[in-house]
C-alpha cells in the first residue's frame, strides 16, 4: 500500500476514532445463506451497516460480494433460481417478508457497475424514479432534477442540455447521472456495485469525492475490487472470501492490523 | 516433388473458384425463378392494369371487371387481423419473456407456439370454419376470415416480439427495478419502447403473410359469385389472393380471366413489396442504440 493511503488511514483513525462505533445500525444481516439453484454462494453472513457511513465490501472475484450487495435491495431476485435463508433487517423490518420490493428499493437505491442510463434524455433519466412513484407536476420534477444533478456534482456540466440524449455523456458523466437518478427519489441507503470499475482514473476520483459528500446525508455500501479505493473512502470494510464473511471491522484496522491471516494476505496483495 | 505441389495448388485453386460459383448459382436460382414469375405476370397483366380495373366493381365481363371491392375486402381483413394479432401477440410475448418463470409449463407453451407456426394454413381454415363460422355464427364474413387469419399469423408476431423483448439489455431493466418500479412500469416505460422497432417489424411481416394467404379463406367458403363492395366487418367478402385463385380457376371458361388474375397479382406483389420495405426501413432506422 502506498504512503498517502497509509497516512490517510492514520489521520482518519485519529480524527474519527471511536465515534464510529456509536452510530446506529441501518441494515442488520443475520445468518444469511444464499443459493443459486443448488450451489451455495453465501454462507452465514452476519454484519451491520451503520448510518451515514461508507461500508466497503472487498474480496476476490467470485467471493459473493456482488451477490451480497444485490441481496440488500433484493435485486438478486431478478434471478429466478435464487433462494435465501436468514434475515436482513432494515429499519426494524425484515426485507424479505415485511417489505414489498418496490418500497425497499425506493429506500435502498442502487448504482450499478456499468453506467446504465435509460435510452432517454438526461432530464427523463432523473425524473424516472419520481414519475414511477407518481409525481407528475412539472414544477416539482424540475426542482428534483436540479437538486439531484447538483447533488451528484454534474449540474454545471449538463444544465444546458437536459433534454439531450443521456448516451451523449461520457462514461464518468453517465455514472454521476445514475447517482443523480438515485438521489432523485431520496433513498436512505445507496448501494454501489463497483461503480468505478468501468471508468478512467479522473472520473473515478470525481465519484470518490462525491461519495465523501454523499456520506453526510446517506448511508453508503460500496463493493469494490480496488483495495486502495476501499481504504481511501470507507469507514468500515468487510472482507469476503468464497462466500463467507472473513472479517468486518474499521477500515483502518482491516488495512493495518487485520485479525485474520487471510485478510492480511489479501490486503497485502498476496492473492486476489 | 515441387512441381507436384504446384500442380496440387492449381487444382485446389480451381476447386476453390468452382465452389464459389456453385454457391453463387444456388443463390441466383431463387432470384431467377422470381424474375421469371414477375416477367410473365407483368407481360400478361400490365396492359389490363388501369384505373378502371382498380376502381371498378367485379363483373363477369372481363373488359369491365374491376377489383375495388377486392381491395376493400383485403383492407378490412387487415383492420381485423392488425389489432387482434398485435394485442394478443405482444401480450403473449410479454407474458412469456417478462412474467413466466422458467418452468415446464413455459417450455410447453413455447414449444407449442413454434408448433403452431408450422401448422398448414388449411388446418387453420378448418379451425376458423368450426369455431368462428359455425360456433359463433359469423359465416363467411370479414370478421370470421380476419379472426382465422389472426390465429394463423399470431405465432409470427409472438416469436418476433419475444426476440425483440429478449434483445433489450438486462441492465436497462435493472435500472428501472433499482428505482423501485414495478414490473408493469418497467415493461411499459423501458422494455416496450426499446423493443418496439423489432415488434413492429414482426407485425408488418405477419400482415404481409396474412394478405397473401388463400387456403383458410377458401375453406371458410368465401362465395365465388360476383360480390358487392363490402361495407362492414359482417359483410361477405373476397380478398386479393382468393380472387386470383378463382380467376385462375375460371380461366378455362373465359380466357381473359387469366389476364385479370395476372393484373391482380401485380397489385398484390406491389402491396407486399411495399410492406416488406417498410419493415426493413423500420428495422434499419431504429438499429440498436444501446
Amino acid at each position: 500500500m502506498n504512503q498517502a493511503v497509509t497516512e490517510h488511514l492514520q489521520n482518519s483513525a485519529v480524527s474519527e476514532g471511536h465515534e464510529i462505533e456509536s452510530k446506529p445500525s441501518v441494515i442488520q444481516t443475520k445468518g444469511l445463506d444464499l443459493w443459486y439453484g443448488d450451489s451455495q454462494a453465501l454462507y452465514d453472513i452476519n454484519m451491520d451497516v451503520q448510518e451515514n457511513q461508507v461500508t466497503a465490501i472487498i474480496g476476490p472475484s467470485g467471493c459473493g460480494k456482488s451477490t451480497y450487495i444485490k441481496t440488500l435491495n433484493r435485486m438478486i431476485e431478478l434471478n429466478d433460481s435464487v433462494k435465501t435463508k436468514g434475515e436482513i433487517i432494515y429499519r426494524g423490518r425484515n426485507i424479505f417478508s415485511e417489505y414489498s420490493v418496490e418500497e425497499l428499493r425506493t429506500q435502498v437505491g442502487m448504482v450499478f457497475q456499468k453506467p446504465n442510463p435509460l435510452p432517454k434524455s438526461i432530464y427523463e433519466n432523473v425524473v424516472y424514479g419520481p414519475r414511477v412513484h407518481g409525481i407528475r407536476k412539472k414544477q416539482v420534477l424540475d426542482e428534483i432534477v436540479e437538486r439531484s444533478l447538483r447533488g451528484a456534482a454534474i449540474w454545471d456540466e449538463v444544465k444546458d442540455r437536459l433534454h439531450k440524449d443521456a448516451y451523449g455523456l461520457s462514461g464518468g458523466q453517465q455514472q454521476r447521472l445514475c447517482i443523480a437518478r438515485t438521489l432523485a427519489f431520496e433513498p436512505e441507503v445507496i448501494l454501489m456495485d463497483e461503480p468505478t470499475s468501468a471508468l478512467d482514473p479522473i472520473s473515478t476520483a470525481k465519484i470518490e469525492e462525491l461519495i465523501q459528500q454523499l456520506k453526510t446525508q446517506y448511508t453508503i455500501v460500496i463493493v469494490t475490487h480496488n483495495m486502495q479505493q476501499a481504504a481511501r473512502i470507507s469507514d468500515k470494510t468487510a472482507f469476503f472470501l468464497n462466500g463467507k464473511l472473513i472479517e468486518f471491522d474499521q477500515t483502518v484496522k482491516i488495512f493495518s492490523n487485520p485479525n485474520d491471516k487471510r485478510t492480511e494476505d489479501y490486503v497485502s496483495g498476496r492473492f486476489g | 516433388m515441387k512441381s507436384g505441389r504446384n500442380q496440387r495448388i492449381m487444382l485446389r485453386q480451381t476447386m476453390d473458384k468452382s465452389m464459389k460459383n456453385l454457391f453463387f448459382l444456388a443463390t441466383m436460382f431463387a432470384l431467377l425463378v422470381l424474375g421469371i414469375l414477375i416477367y410473365q405476370v407483368v407481360t400478361q397483366g400490365a396492359s389490363w392494369l388501369d384505373w378502371q380495373f382498380l376502381s371498378g366493381k367485379l363483373s363477369l365481363n372481363p373488359e369491365r371487371a374491376g377489383i375495388l371491392g377486392v381491395i376493400v375486402g383485403t383492407v378490412l381483413l387487415m383492420v381485423v387481423v392488425g389489432p387482434v394479432t398485435m394485442i394478443l401477440g405482444v401480450c403473449t410475448a410479454i407474458y412469456l419473456e417478462e412474467y413466466a418463470k422458467k418452468s415446464k409449463l413455459r417450455n410447453f407453451i413455447q414449444v407449442n407456439i413454434s408448433n403452431l407456426a408450422g401448422v398448414p394454413s388449411v388446418i387453420f381454415g378448418l379451425l376458423g370454419l368450426a369455431v368462428f363460422s359455425r360456433m359463433f355464427n359469423l359465416g363467411s364474413s370479414i370478421l370470421a376470415g380476419g379472426l382465422t387469419m389472426s390465429l394463423l399469423v399470431l405465432p409470427i408476431v409472438v416469436v418476433a416480439s419475444q426476440e425483440a423483448i429478449r434483445a433489450v439489455p438486462q441492465y436497462l431493466r435493472e435500472a428501472s427495478y433499482g428505482m423501485g418500479a414495478t414490473k408493469w412500469q418497467t415493461v411499459r416505460r423501458v422494455v416496450l419502447p426499446a423493443a418496439l422497432p423489432g415488434i413492429l417489424t414482426g407485425f408488418i411481416l405477419s400482415l404481409s403473410r396474412a394478405i397473401g394467404e388463400t387456403a383458410p379463406l377458401v375453406v371458410l367458403g368465401i362465395p365465388v359469385l360476383i360480390m358487392p363492395i363490402p361495407n362492414s366487418l359482417m359483410s361477405d367478402f373476397t380478398a386479393l389472393p382468393i380472387q386470383i385463385y378463382y380467376w385462375t380457376l375460371d380461366a378455362v371458361l373465359v380466357q381473359e380471366y387469366a389476364n385479370l388474375a395476372a393484373a391482380t397479382i401485380i397489385v398484390l406483389l406491389v402491396i407486399l413489396f411495399a410492406m416488406n420495405s417498410l419493415a426493413i426501413f423500420i428495422r434499419n432506422k431504429y438499429q440498436k442504440r444501446y
